[in-house]
């Protein structure tokens, strides 16, 4: 078994973002479906969302002196919007999770193999 | 084996028969490409010290795979501190019981799939399974794609690398994949096999490798998936262009097909073509595949250009426009309706596709204006058809076409 990382990436003009509360939820919901099957059939490591962007602080520890900064690493036109970590036997599996798990969430999924060691 | 020089000819010959088999064998057992290159590698040096001197042994590829078993054995013990790692980088092992036969072919079916994966770049899929499968050189696909070798080899490593790292599967996938990723897998095919084709004026011995390899893998893909019409498709629709390639070209300028030496085509493959397109529409799945090699019968059929029976290519263009729709299929039609319904007709359906970045469609309606006595139109058309294609013989062929227009 391999593990994976599934990143759900979001850019600004993803229609989920301009959705009301009401039209989000079944997206929520559908996670929450998805969460619960990756559980059941062993596939779940962890997960999880993220708060907006707006939210990020960078910490720098590599100087002498640690510096703090408010928001993300870099400027761009996409985000981390959450993951999960999954677990799989190969790339073909990973992918179909993915699959099921961008229908879910209404956003694109980068799919990545964990170092084994 | 007296003669050295047919001897080592002879070794060549097999090696690169037999390639295919012994990695695709070795990579199912070790699940590691680069080793089983390597150990395919050993036994083809073990083979030239010894055939010429105990005699070719009966069954090479058993032999080689043999050997190469040995010596990759050898390798793992010799690295057995790197041992750890070694499982760690492997791919996925396949523990399905060996079936008593035709595993060595399974073998070769699984490993196309993984060099064909849909997570690896296309570029990266043809050149891997020209590399796994064909047992082509770095150097061999670098020059046959242009490409300078260090940057094919770049290409090839991440290839592997991702194939290792992301555990892409080594295995044939299921019914409920098969046919989705089967396509993959035909198209990077029909790709080797045009890539020789298309641009068969320039490099002559590595274009026809290309096409002669793609028909191999076709081959090898026919006697392992024998029930997949469009398998047979594929094969069909390659055996009956090739049939015609010495024809194409004739002192360095391009033959159409209607002004091509009809009793130089190679009626073997034609026949072989034949009897593949007739069995496959049979199926009654028609697939791209199938049609294109059922437009190709078509035209292998006729004695002569005028016997050419154009209402059965327009009726197979509209049925292949109807299952895979694109422009370059009406183009196609088009020059089918010409013979049909006249210049006039087809024209109008021509200039309905601006396809203007496409040569065939200037050269069409170059051709089309050109028997609608338009010479004007013609000329300006014929020298948009040779600013937009790279191919030697072909400009050579349109310019003449375009020096012959009347005044």
């Amino acid at each position: 078994m391999t593990q994976y990382l599934l990143s759900v990436h979001h850019t600004p003009d993803d229609p989920i973002l301009k959705m009301s509360p009401e039209e989000v939820q079944p997206y929520f919901d559908a996670t929450g479906v998805f969460n619960d099957k990756l559980q059941a059939e062993d596939a779940w490591v962890f997960a999880g969302g993220l708060h907006a962007i707006e939210s990020a602080t960078t910490v720098d520890g590599t100087g002498a002196e640690v510096i703090v900064t408010d928001g993300p690493f870099a400027e761009s036109k996409e985000w981390l919007g959450g993951f999960w970590v999954i677990e799989a036997p190969d790339l073909d599996a990973a992918l179909a999770w993915a699959a099921e798990g961008s229908r879910a969430c209404g956003a694109k999924v980068e799919v990545r193999p964990f170092q084994s060691e | 084996m007296t003669e050295p020089d047919g001897a080592a000819a002879a070794i060549e010959r097999i090696y690169r028969a037999e390639y295919g088999r012994v990695v695709a064998s070795l990579v199912r057992r070790f699940g590691d490409i680069d080793l089983a290159e390597d150990a395919a590698g050993e036994a083809l040096l073990a083979a030239v010290e010894r055939w010429p001197v105990d005699g070719v042994p009966p069954n090479p590829g058993g032999w080689l795979t043999t050997t190469a078993t040995r010596r990759a054995i050898d390798r793992i013990r010799r690295e057995s501190h790197r041992d750890a790692k070694h499982q760690a980088a492997h791919m996925i092992e396949d523990d399905t019981p060996h079936e008593p036969t035709g595993i060595v072919e399974d073998d070769r079916l699984r490993l196309i799939f993984t060099c064909c994966h849909p997570a690896l770049a296309p570029e990266a899929r043809v050149a891997l399974t020209l590399k796994l499968l064909g047992g082509l050189t770095v150097a061999e696909i670098a020059q046959a794609f242009f490409v300078p070798e260090t940057t094919m080899a770049q290409r090839l490593t991440r290839a592997k690398r991702k194939i290792a790292d992301a555990h892409i599967p080594y295995r044939v996938p299921g019914p409920e994949d098969l046919t989705r990723r089967l396509g993959g897998v035909l198209a990077v095919v029909y790709l080797v096999f045009n890539e020789g084709y298309l641009a068969s004026s320039g490099e002559a011995p590595i274009r026809e490798e290309l096409t002669g390899e793609a028909i191999r893998l076709g081959r090898v893909l026919r006697e392992l998936l024998p029930e997949v019409p469009e398998v047979a498709g594929l094969l069909a629709l390659m055996l009956l262009t090739e049939a015609r390639r010495t024809t194409r070209v004739a002192a360095g300028e391009l033959v159409p097909l209607h002004e091509q030496d009809r009793g130089g085509w190679d009626r073997g493959l034609i026949a072989e073509g034949h009897a593949l397109v007739r069995e496959c529409l049979a199926v009654g799945r028609p697939g791209q595949y199938q049609i294109l090699a059922a437009v190709n019968a078509v035209h292998t059929d006729a004695p002569t250009a005028a016997d050419t029976d154009w209402a059965q290519i327009a009726t197979l263009y509209t049925q292949l426009q109807s299952l895979a729709p694109s422009p370059v299929v009406q183009l196609n039609r088009a020059v089918a309706v010409a013979e049909l319904d006249g210049p006039e007709v087809a024209l109008a359906e021509v200039d309905r596709l601006g396809l203007s970045t496409y040569h065939a469609w200037h050269a069409t309606r170059a051709d089309l204006l050109r028997r609608l006595g338009r010479s004007g139109e013609a000329r300006a058309a014929y020298d948009a058809a040779i600013a937009a294609t790279a191919n030697e013989a072909e400009r050579a062929y349109l310019s003449r076409r375009r020096g012959s227009l009347a005044p």
